[in-house]
């Protein structure tokens, strides 16, 4: 069992969601209230990861963050050390391609809120920020948390994308998918199969969290 | 304290509408569906911006286009009861109303939300979610929220659609008697002259956009041809009258200006004031006293006008005692009893079984 690659999946998955969280709100809600032209075209690019295959994202990730390219010279400008094989890169890799598991049941869990309640709570002197707080997220928080399960356990998962942009770097980039991957490949099965073991369970615990709170959210105040 | 309104459009609907209401009194909006009534409401609200528009309280200027004033909405003072309610389905009743207390202090939002909730009668059911609460009860929740802002204006926009006929008469008699005890202006959008009639002081006809009528209500609805030439139902007026006995039969006796008029039992007390609704299709009209005749409530009035248009069908209206009614009879009747304004004759109320009789407030202000 590699608990190193556990813990850094886990740091991992715990940024990204910190990260992905305010981003979710307010992509969501954006999205879900605004009719605005490129609507469609913006919809696509953040469902984009959704099907394109990993290793081609990854591919384009590696190519934005290297030295050659302005994002990954910028940040070896300011924090002295390359994008790419690092722990951040790996984070903003992450965060990029979580974007459709992140806004889209947001997105639903706002759309699902009548116009006439957002409406009633201005009508109540509710300012957009209140608003939000005391009549929107209450009734569409089920969708934001979802969101936020199939964040963390997406990158718990993620192989494809971490291996192009991160490397396979013990305690830096190495994370539990890509560990299970080289104990395969040394022939550890048990210890292969301790980890994917782990992955599951966690999988199944999010994936449950995330179907009995959509079956909750059909449910309330009826 | 009044509300004026000027509104210029043309789209999403041609709209062009002018109106001003004052305080304590309630104008209904009226029309068939997609006349435009619930846009003009929107945009007193501000949650629409006509192309022109310019919308005023008590002097203030909410919404000006050609000075490029928009007051956003949370920072108008209205009170608005939306067709669905629009309740907040993950608070309580009481919550709902501590929702629109964003001016008060915390702690003093509980008392007052529910002394707002006594006012409509729901203080029992303070803690309930509105899943939990029948569709009048919903209502009542909706209008408290909607004066808790101690709103400079209030909105109501088809009120009384979502619920049955016996529920919505009490709720009439729950908005007349906050009219009394609030002094602001308040429009009410509505599709039902019946409503319009028992509760509005004024009232504006819309049709397409375009201003019909305009007017007190007494004159706009005695004109049958102008509201059937936009669809809208048949026209009545309403007597005021008084309880003065309950008799051992079954009848309740009442006092008009006109005289006694006696209907099956009211239950309410004796000294309670109504408002009778009577259909112009129930008034028979007869220049004598008739005598022999089953009807009980029969009423001296004199003619005041006699409308007709290209139909066979004349409108006449006549004065009984200080209230008016109006009686829907034919061409050829109207010929063979000669009736012209001025003429003495005695209404005969019917069919008091058609004839709704709505307990429209308690206490109507003299």
């Amino acid at each position: 069992m590699d608990w190193a690659a556990l813990w850094l999946s886990l740091q991992l998955a715990a940024w990204t969601v910190a990260i992905l969280l305010p981003v979710s709100v307010f992509a969501g809600r954006f999205l879900a209230y605004r009719q605005f032209r490129g609507k469609g075209i913006a919809e696509a690019l953040v469902a984009l990861p959704l099907v394109l295959p990993p290793t081609v994202f990854g591919f384009y990730l590696l190519v934005a963050f290297g030295a050659g390219s302005p994002i990954g010279a910028a940040w070896a400008g300011v924090f002295g050390q390359p994008l790419v094989f690092s722990f951040e890169g790996l984070v903003l890799a992450s965060v990029i391609f979580n974007l459709p598991f992140a806004i889209q049941p947001a997105q639903r869990g706002f759309e699902s809120i009548p116009l006439a309640l957002r409406e009633a709570a201005a009508c109540c002197g509710m300012r957009p920020m209140t608003a939000l707080a005391r009549v929107e997220l209450p009734l569409a928080w089920p969708g934001v948390v979802t969101a936020m399960v199939l964040c963390f356990a997406h990158t718990l998962g993620e192989f494809g994308i971490v291996l192009m942009v991160g490397g396979s770097i013990p305690g830096q980039t190495k994370t539990i998918a890509i560990s299970i991957y080289d104990r395969v490949q040394g022939f550890d099965t048990a210890g292969a199969g301790a980890m994917a073991a782990v992955l599951l369970v966690i999988s199944l615990t999010t994936i449950s969290v995330t179907f009995w709170l959509s079956a909750r959210f059909g449910r309330r105040f009826t | 304290m009044a509300l004026q309104v000027d509104l210029q459009a043309m789209s999403p609907i041609p709209l062009n509408v002018a109106f001003e209401v004052q305080a304590g009194q309630i104008l209904a909006l009226v029309g068939p569906s997609g006349s435009g009534k619930t846009t003009v409401l929107r945009a007193v609200a501000g949650l629409f911006t006509p192309k022109t528009a310019k919308i005023s309280v008590n002097g203030a200027v909410w919404t000006d286009t050609a000075a490029g004033v928009h007051l956003p909405v949370p920072a108008r003072r209205i009170g608005m009861v939306a067709q669905s309610y629009a309740l907040f389905p993950h608070m309580t009743a009481a919550q709902n109303v501590m929702a629109a207390l964003g001016h008060l202090t915390a702690p003093a939002r509980l008392a007052e939300a529910l002394r707002i909730l006594a006012l409509v009668d729901l203080h029992d059911l303070a803690n309930r979610h509105p899943a939990m609460l029948s569709g009048g009860q919903q209502q009542r929740v909706a209008v408290a929220r909607a004066l808790a802002r101690g709103p400079q204006v209030l909105l109501l926009d088809e009120p009384f659609s979502a619920v049955d006929r016996p529920t919505r008469e009490g709720l009439y008699e729950g908005i007349r008697s906050l009219r009394t005890v609030l002094n602001m202006p308040v429009v009410l959008v509505t599709h039902d002259m019946d409503e319009a009639q028992m509760l509005a002081d004024t009232v504006v006809v819309l049709q397409a956009g375009q201003v019909v009528r305009a007017g007190l209500v007494a004159d706009v609805l005695v004109d049958p041809l102008a509201l059937r030439s936009i669809g809208l139902a048949e026209v009545g007026a309403t007597l005021t009258a008084v309880v003065v006995a309950q008799e051992d039969d079954g009848i309740t006796r009442l006092m008009c200006s006109a005289g006694p008029l006696f209907v099956p039992r009211i239950e309410a007390a004796i000294g309670t004031t109504l408002r009778l609704r009577v259909q112009a299709q129930d008034v028979m009209l007869a220049r004598s006293r008739p005598e022999g005749i089953s009807a009980l409530n029969i009423v001296p009035v004199t003619v005041v006008a006699v409308r007709g248009g290209d139909g066979p069908g004349v409108l006449v209206e006549l004065r009984a005692g200080n209230d008016r009614l109006l009686a829907r009879i034919t061409r050829r009747s109207g010929e063979n009893l000669g009736l012209a304004p001025g003429v003495g004759c005695f209404a005969i109320v019917k069919s008091l079984s058609s004839t709704r009789v709505v307990i429209a407030a308690q206490n109507l202000p003299v």
